[in-house]
């Protein structure tokens, strides 16, 4: 069924009977040609690209619980490409582009807007570093423009860039960047696939491999063994987890990433912005919360909740920059598990096992990624060679010493 | 979290920071013939457990002493505190 401005009104006017589920429910094949493990965005944009731009067929999505039950639906639903490095820039770049094209693509409101996105700048030293970010942003193909203070009083005139602890200096701006309904996501991506033939296999947890002479043939699941030519694993947080069922250690930490939403409020804040001073992001959703983040907590976590220490830090970081936002009450707040690669950045690539496909280490930047991660995935599954904007996103990256290391943080994953 | 050192008594985890998985008190042998292959290994891949899970803290704003902490990942539940200085020596470290 394709939805329209006209469907709409044609169901409004015969009671809302003609609408059906976005989705089958379908039980498990025996065999398929491709398996994805891990109903999240990722997963699903992997499945819905395999189907729709390289022409594959017999397409499985198996997810544990339900499908946009894990980080897809636990960000903070900012878009954005404003990266440094050659071996990252253009990969975001090609995302955002798809962002861009995305809803008329799955024919599916993602609400997806962009609103900008504000870098905010308060030291020389930071200047320096940002204009660079933008230089290598615009040699990328991406926009990016440095703002004077005037230029951002413009548009939030409320921010202090007189006499505050951390006066404002400037900004570094992506006018494309913007935010995305999080689950809206995860369900166009769903039924996009379900519509080309994909299916998705919910509550169906997959709890081992079947390698035989260096070759995956298939997953143990929780409803039966299921054969596949090729598996490829998008399981974020749990990526440690499930491939040590395939013998593998990952240059991977799992950690905890919360993320808060207040009361709903009148408008306020145009954009996303993001405080340099500290690490605090936050814009404001369509129906009014203002939805914001910070640092991890910084300890190896499957718990999908937090601490109080971190909560305190990200508020303070919150009200160094916006002190009128003390007023607003916290709404809700919940953690993510994250991905943290040794490097800060992801890995699409094979493994050492014929068949068996990783895609993973997203760190807390998975969202924007999104559908370039979906794309990408679905080029190597089909293709068995890397997608030319994510080359770098090798396994024998940390090996070779070719790390992409965004913040020069070394292999530290709390610090990335 | 409350961290209970073995010197000081309950902690809160916010005095201290964490470097990771207790096993970067093994440090491979330089001299090994396998050397690159077991610092790659060494620095790089994790074992990343759901579950228990021995880790160093460093209590950064109180003695300062790095401890061995059994934490389960899960549920956030420490189950042992120990001096990192002790277990590394149990290990043969620093004899």
């Amino acid at each position: 069924m394709r939805y329209s401005g006209l469907k709409v009104i044609k169901e409004a006017l015969t009671g809302h009977k003609g609408w059906t589920p976005a989705w089958r429910d379908p039980e498990p094949q025996p065999e398929y040609d491709i398996i994805i493990i891990g109903g999240g965005g990722h997963g699903l944009a992997t499945a819905y690209y395999l189907a729709k731009e390289y022409g594959q067929k017999r397409i499985a999505v198996l997810e544990k619980g339900w499908i946009g039950s894990g980080n897809v639906g636990r960000n903070t639903t900012i878009i954005r490409s404003n990266y440094l490095l050659d071996g990252n820039e253009p990969f975001y770049e090609f995302s955002l582009k798809l962002w861009e094209g995305l809803e008329q693509d799955f024919n599916y409101n993602a609400m997806v807007s962009q609103r900008g996105i504000l870098n905010l700048i308060h030291s020389d030293a930071q200047r320096d570093a940002f204009t660079r970010r933008g230089n290598a942003m615009l040699l990328n193909g991406a926009d990016a423009e440095m703002l004077t203070t005037a230029q951002i009083k413009a548009r939030y005139p409320f921010l202090n860039t007189e006499d505050a602890r951390f006066p404002i200096k400037g900004g570094l701006a992506q006018h494309r960047g913007g935010t995305v309904r999080h689950d809206a996501v995860a369900w166009g991506y769903a039924r996009g696939a379900d519509s080309r033939g994909v299916d998705i296999i919910q509550n169906c947890e997959v709890t081992g491999f079947r390698i035989e002479n260096g070759k995956c043939l298939g997953v143990e699941t929780s409803r039966g063994y299921i054969g596949a030519k090729k598996i490829g694993c998008a399981v974020a947080g749990s990526s440690s987890r499930l491939m040590s069922k395939a013998d593998m250690r990952l240059p991977m930490e799992s950690h905890v990433l919360q993320a808060f939403v207040s009361e709903g409020l009148k408008p306020v804040l145009p954009g996303v912005v993001t405080f340099g001073a500290g690490h605090f992001y936050v814009s404001q959703s369509d129906k009014g919360g203002l939805v914001f983040g910070g640092d991890l907590d910084g300890y190896n976590s499957y718990a999908q909740r937090g601490n109080l220490p971190t909560v305190e830090d990200v508020c303070e970081g919150g009200m160094a920059i916006f002190p009128a936002f003390g007023r607003a009450r916290l709404l809700r707040m919940w953690g993510g598990i994250m991905d943290m690669s040794m490097d800060g950045s992801p890995i699409i690539d094979r493994t050492h096992i014929d068949g068996l496909y990783f895609n993973g280490g997203w760190c807390y930047g998975g969202f924007k990624a999104t559908p370039a991660s979906g794309f990408c995935f679905a080029h190597l599954l089909a293709k068995d060679a890397p997608h030319p904007t994510a080359t770098a996103y090798r396994f024998d990256r940390f090996e070779k010493g070719l790390m992409i290391d965004e913040k020069g943080m070394g292999n530290q994953p709390n610090l990335h | 979290m409350i961290i209970d050192h073995p010197l000081l008594g309950p902690r809160d985890a916010a005095e201290f920071t964490y470097l990771g998985d207790a096993k970067l008190i093994d440090r491979p042998d330089w001299q090994s013939e396998t050397a690159a292959k077991d610092f790659y290994e060494y620095g790089y891949l994790r074992d990343n457990p759901a579950g228990w899970h021995q880790e160093l803290w460093f209590h950064e704003a109180g003695d300062r002493s790095w401890l061995v902490v059994t934490r389960n990942t899960v549920t956030h539940e420490i189950s042992k505190v120990e001096m990192a200085r002790d277990v590394a020596r149990a290990r043969g470290r620093s004899k």
